[in-house]
């Protein structure tokens, strides 16, 4: 069995979040087949980056450490992790579906005839027969996503071609050390031996990059509370959920302007527009300035204690009663349905 | 030699306007209930050739796109907004093409039309939103890609200078030509539709539309050849039926769920744990939360 291979994007001298998040998930698939997790890393000063990866539970980190690979440009790190993917051949190899992950792995995947799927939300194991050959195979990777605008669900599978190859974007699976003492082997990709001068055509002429926000938007889940959650501690029970399903959280202008949450974090007519795959809408009354921007949510949760508030109406489950009761235990709930 | 640039465009289903009547029984996609539209960010491309063409006087800005015969649509479109010429590629074979197979046959097409100095197309279209397309064609073309493009700051014969629009920033580059360029939807919105060049295309057809109409079109067609809009199949690009449609490509949908509700149904519950354990179990089933 070959290995579940990592991209992993550097982004202000660090792992981005992204990538940490799919070592965790490679760690988990790569139990699962019996197999090793592997991953690179391409860039400039990179002395010790290991330690930060490491604990994710990578068992062989590849480095390419060159001057001419930072900032990213396609072709030096496709040239290198096409030719890391032709020494290594992995099963599987994740990317973030960042600006970077979204330029490189299609290019990467152009070049290994092999399949590739953007954006998914969940990356299972599954078996598969074709229905026309008869043909079965053991153990694909079922990738996961949304189409059509988000009005379908579609599981894709490579069965012929490797690595199995998909993105999934940041903040959709969860980020958990695997062992903090876990140790891997280091291997030097030899960057200078294997970069071409026509392998750099694009000149990067000018950067600005901004800090990093918070940006409730792209989150697929938010949590978000109005002035009924009553106070800033029981706001803090909406950033425990939050962070359990690996959603942001937001606010109505009410919740806002009683100090309990920041501006950058309001939803509606005066904050943003949002559409998540999942809103939960705590102690929201659901006044038309605030439902303006998430009523178009894929999927709607009100937890509210008035059966006849408004927001119950546009929502797919309204569950009646407290956020301090109902909170706990849907953390509770969900923790023990994943296991 | 003309400054040559093609863009790639694709008809896709409106899928930001999707109703009651989008899903069929069985769970598919009932393509007949979406209005078939122009992908949004290839509008945006092709405003971004029409720009160069308005600085460039021996600029050339032809369409490319594959789908079938009804996607003679946006060439049209195009027409009507100043694009020179179009192609529509088009064969029965090409039906299941994944990303890969369908990046092969636009390579083949542009292969055609070469030599080219940019191929423009957009960042993504909203049916797939894979944006896997652009690259792809660029590596089998072997030409170098800049994504995102916000807009060309600079056009030279043999050299452009791009802003690209990144997540966090912007990022100012500059490319040897010929070159892929993606473009993304913060770039300008493309010009409406010019009466006098509806006036002149609105007669422009295909072969195969030429084959459905009742009139007669032999005499406009011999008098106005730029009427005549090219039609190419297989054979024509000289591709390889192996790295197209179904067997080209090497991802299979293994299952389709249907996540549009006929109608929204509000499900209340209590408090209680098994209704909240029930709900949790629901949400991860069905992959809203994982």
């Amino acid at each position: 069995m070959h290995n579940i291979f990592v991209y992993c994007e550097i982004d202000e001298g660090q792992v981005a979040d992204v990538s940490l998040e799919l070592l965790t998930k490679g760690r988990k698939l790569a139990n699962e087949l019996g197999c090793k997790l592997e991953a690179a890393v391409i860039g400039h000063n990179l002395k010790g980056i290991e330690k930060e990866i490491y604990p994710y539970g990578v068992d062989t980190l590849h480095v390419a450490d060159d001057k001419r690979l930072a900032p990213y440009t396609t072709l030096p790190h496709a040239h290198l992790v096409v030719n890391l993917f032709e020494k290594i051949k992995p099963e599987v190899a994740l990317f973030g579906a960042t600006s970077v992950g979204r330029d490189l792995a299609p290019r990467v995947a152009s070049k290994m005839r092999c399949g590739l799927t953007a954006d998914c939300t969940s990356l299972v194991i599954g078996d598969h027969k074709d229905n026309k050959s008869g043909k079965e195979y053991k153990s694909l990777l079922y990738q996961i996503r949304p189409a059509f605008g988000g009005n379908i669900i579609a599981t894709i599978i490579n069965p012929e071609t490797r690595p199995q190859m998909a993105t999934v974007r940041e903040g959709v699976m969860k980020r958990e050390i695997f062992d903090k003492t876990h140790k891997g082997s280091l291997k030097t990709i030899k960057a200078a031996d294997l970069l071409t001068d026509d392998l750099f055509p694009v000149q990067i002429l000018e950067r600005h990059m901004e800090k990093k926000k918070i940006n409730i938007k792209a989150s697929p889940i938010i949590v978000s509370g109005g002035y009924g959650v009553g106070s800033k501690e029981n706001f803090e029970l909406l950033n425990e959920l939050a962070e359990v399903l690996g959603g942001e959280v937001g606010a109505s202008r009410a919740a806002v302007d009683a100090g309990y949450a920041d501006h950058e974090r309001q939803v509606g007519q005066t904050g943003v527009t949002v559409r998540p795959k999942l809103y939960i809408a705590c102690g929201i009354s659901g006044a038309v300035q605030h439902t303006a921007g998430m009523s178009e949510s894929a999927k709607i949760i009100a937890i509210n204690n008035d059966p006849g508030a408004p927001i119950n109406q546009i929502a797919d489950y309204s569950i009646i009663g407290n956020i301090e009761d109902i909170i706990p235990k849907m953390i509770k709930f969900y923790k023990k349905n994943t296991k | 030699m003309s400054f040559r640039i093609i863009v790639l465009a694709k008809q896709v289903p409106d899928t930001r306007n999707v109703g009651k009547d989008a899903m069929k029984a069985d769970g598919t996609v009932n393509r007949g209930a979406l209005e078939a539209i122009f992908n949004p960010e290839d509008l945006h491309a092709l405003e971004q050739a029409l720009l160069i063409k308005e600085e460039r006087k021996d600029a050339e800005v032809i369409l490319l796109t594959m789908g079938p015969p009804r996607a003679a649509e946006i060439i049209r479109e195009a027409l009507y907004r100043g694009a020179d010429k179009g192609y529509l590629i088009t064969d029965r074979k090409f039906a299941g093409s994944d990303t890969l197979a369908t990046s092969y046959v636009l390579s083949m097409a542009v292969k055609k039309l070469a030599p080219f100095h940019l191929v423009i197309a957009g960042r993504q279209a909203i049916d797939g939103d894979t944006a896997q397309v652009g690259p792809q064609v660029a590596e089998k073309l072997a030409l170098p890609q800049v994504t995102y493009t916000e807009k060309f700051t600079e056009i030279k014969d043999e050299e452009v200078t791009i802003q690209r629009r990144l997540e966090r920033g912007v990022e100012t580059v500059s490319t040897p030509l010929p070159a892929l360029v993606t473009v993304h939807s913060s770039a300008a919105q493309c010009r409406p539709r010019n009466a006098r060049l509806l006036m002149k295309f609105k007669h422009a057809r295909t072969i195969s539309e030429l084959q459905e109409e009742t009139k007669d079109y032999t005499e406009m067609l011999n008098n106005k050849p730029y009427l005549q809009i090219d039609e190419w199949g297989v054979s024509d690009i000289d591709a390889g039926e192996e790295q197209l449609g179904l067997s080209g490509s090497p991802t299979k949908v293994k299952k389709i769920e249907n996540v549009v509700f006929a109608a929204k149904e509000s499900i209340v519950l209590s408090s209680e744990d098994n209704d909240i354990d029930r709900l949790m179990k629901e949400l991860i089933d069905s992959h809203v939360v994982g």
